[in-house]
């Protein structure tokens, strides 16, 4: 893995013309985890799917760049609220799937030691419907390390887990994604509290930038401050109006 | 046992209205015939039934196989190339709209009386339906997957193979056991207007010399064939269906 950028993007975007979000500036920081907190409909998905070059219905004017001038797009994994397994391949073969598609060797020794640090040893022959809610997001997290990119976009990824799982994959995602430059994009302020590096919230209006908890991330979900500062963006949230 | 009783009792009960209807009506064995009489003829005639029902079966499995290449060849070749999309669409559309009854007589004029002008009618009776069931299988990809393999660097030729494919392979199994029903209908069709042997054959002959028990018998016949190879392509579907 080269080291992470950090990443910049600039500008704004729109829908048939009717703006989607106003001229705003967003810093990834290199190798840390930052935080986009907002409500449904603010675009913060849109964002997270620029930087992937990915599809989005919106247009966009403005620029995304990476720290050290190389391209963006071919050096990020992604990984989305739906764990997107494929139904027909195992676990194993699920993991490889970038692999695979790229037509190369794929890296067995790799994939043993990632399976075994999402604690998914004895299930890589298994498929995804065999495996609970929780197993199935670390395969995908397990696969998104296999894409061993500098740049990590995770988009709402432990929203559909019950609460003590959320928690469980917040930690193992954290311990997991160390040094790499993540874009965690959620609608949860306790996940922000608790991940964030740095942590920007979205509304109509545009980004506001919040001081993130002193402790170290990930927080653990009784610290005081982390719980403050979930209240704190809690209100903003509701005051921004979306 | 559970799950072919309600199929038998049914049959036994629709036997049992036919053969009542027969006994009060009283109607002559050529206008309609008993399911006794139709049974008798069908043990006398079973040898001769049992040769033109091969040279049907061999028509229709033949045509199952044809179809179901230039079916898929057809829905991959839409589902990779946006011109094919453009240009064939509208035609595959538009030949659905001709009726395949009426080309029956000149693709016997074409391809004489013998196997492949019924071949060739059970391929356009099932080409339709495999080819749209898979294209449209190909064009359903779930988008996170196609996203995923964006963000993976992928090549559309390897998402076809890798995702799309097998993410349509249930659209296909159903696309194909549609046209396990089909099939025999094509090759009937086909011996109806010039062959010299089959189960279409046989029934256009007895009809013709009111055989009408003979006539039923090769139907029923017929019936059971284009059931069992429903059956046997279900089967054959199930791990592609995902079924378990």
């Amino acid at each position: 893995m080269t080291p992470a950028p950090a990443i910049t993007v600039t500008g704004s975007a729109s829908i048939d013309g009717a703006p989607l979000f106003a001229p705003l500036t967003l810093s990834l920081k290199a190798a840390r985890w930052t935080c986009l907190l907002g409500g449904s409909g603010v675009g913060k998905s849109t964002v997270l799917r620029l930087i992937a070059g990915l599809e989005t219905g919106a247009e966009f004017h403005g620029t995304i760049t990476a720290s050290d001038g190389a391209p963006v797009m071919e050096r990020v994994a992604y990984m989305s609220q739906d764990d997107l397994l494929l139904p027909w391949a195992t676990v194993a073969q699920n993991m490889a799937l970038g692999a695979r598609l790229r037509g190369e060797q794929v890296d067995r020794a790799r994939l043993d030691d990632l399976l075994r640090r999402v604690r998914l040893s004895d299930h890589a022959a298994k498929r995804p419907a065999e495996l609970s809610g929780g197993q199935r997001q670390r395969v995908a997290l397990a696969r998104t390390l296999m894409e061993d990119k500098p740049v990590v976009l995770l988009d709402e990824p432990f929203s559909a887990l019950d609460a003590r799982t959320r928690a469980d994959m917040q930690e193992l995602a954290a311990e997991l994604l160390a040094g790499r430059t993540v874009l965690l994009v959620t609608h949860d302020p306790a996940e922000a509290a608790r991940l964030g590096h740095s942590i920007q919230v979205m509304t109509g209006g545009g980004l506001t930038p919040v001081a993130p908890p002193t402790a170290r991330m990930p927080r653990a979900v009784d610290d005081t401050e982390t719980l403050e500062c979930q209240g704190a963006l809690m209100r903003m949230l509701r005051e921004g109006g979306r | 046992m559970t799950r072919w009783f309600p199929a038998l009792a049914a049959t036994v009960f629709a036997l049992a209205i036919w053969q009542s209807v027969v006994g009060l009506t009283d109607l002559p064995r050529f206008i309609l015939p008993g399911p006794v009489l139709v049974a008798e003829t069908w043990w006398q005639n079973r040898w001769l039934i049992a040769e033109h029902t091969a040279v049907t079966a061999l028509e229709v499995l033949i045509g199952l196989a044809c179809g179901a290449v230039l079916g898929v060849a057809t829905a991959l070749q839409l589902a990779s190339s946006r011109i094919a999309r453009v240009l064939v669409q509208p035609m595959l559309v538009f030949t659905q709209a001709l009726p395949v009854f009426a080309l029956a007589p000149i693709l016997t004029l074409w391809l004489g009386y013998g196997l492949w002008s019924k071949v060739a009618m059970a391929v356009l009776i099932i080409y339709f339906p495999i080819t749209a069931a898979f294209f449209d299988g190909l064009m359903r990809t779930p988008v996170g997957y196609l996203d995923l393999a964006r963000t993976m660097q992928a090549s559309p030729r390897a998402v076809l193979w890798h995702i799309r494919v097998p993410a349509a392979l249930p659209q296909l199994a159903s696309g194909l056991r549609l046209a396990a029903v089909y099939a025999p209908i094509g090759a009937v069709i086909g011996e109806w207007v010039g062959a010299s042997k089959g189960l279409g054959y046989l029934m256009l002959l007895a009809n013709g010399r009111a055989k009408t028990d003979l006539m039923f018998a090769a139907m029923l016949t017929l019936g059971v064939l284009s059931v069992l190879l429903h059956l046997a392509m279900r089967r054959a579907t199930r791990r592609m269906a995902g079924e378990r």
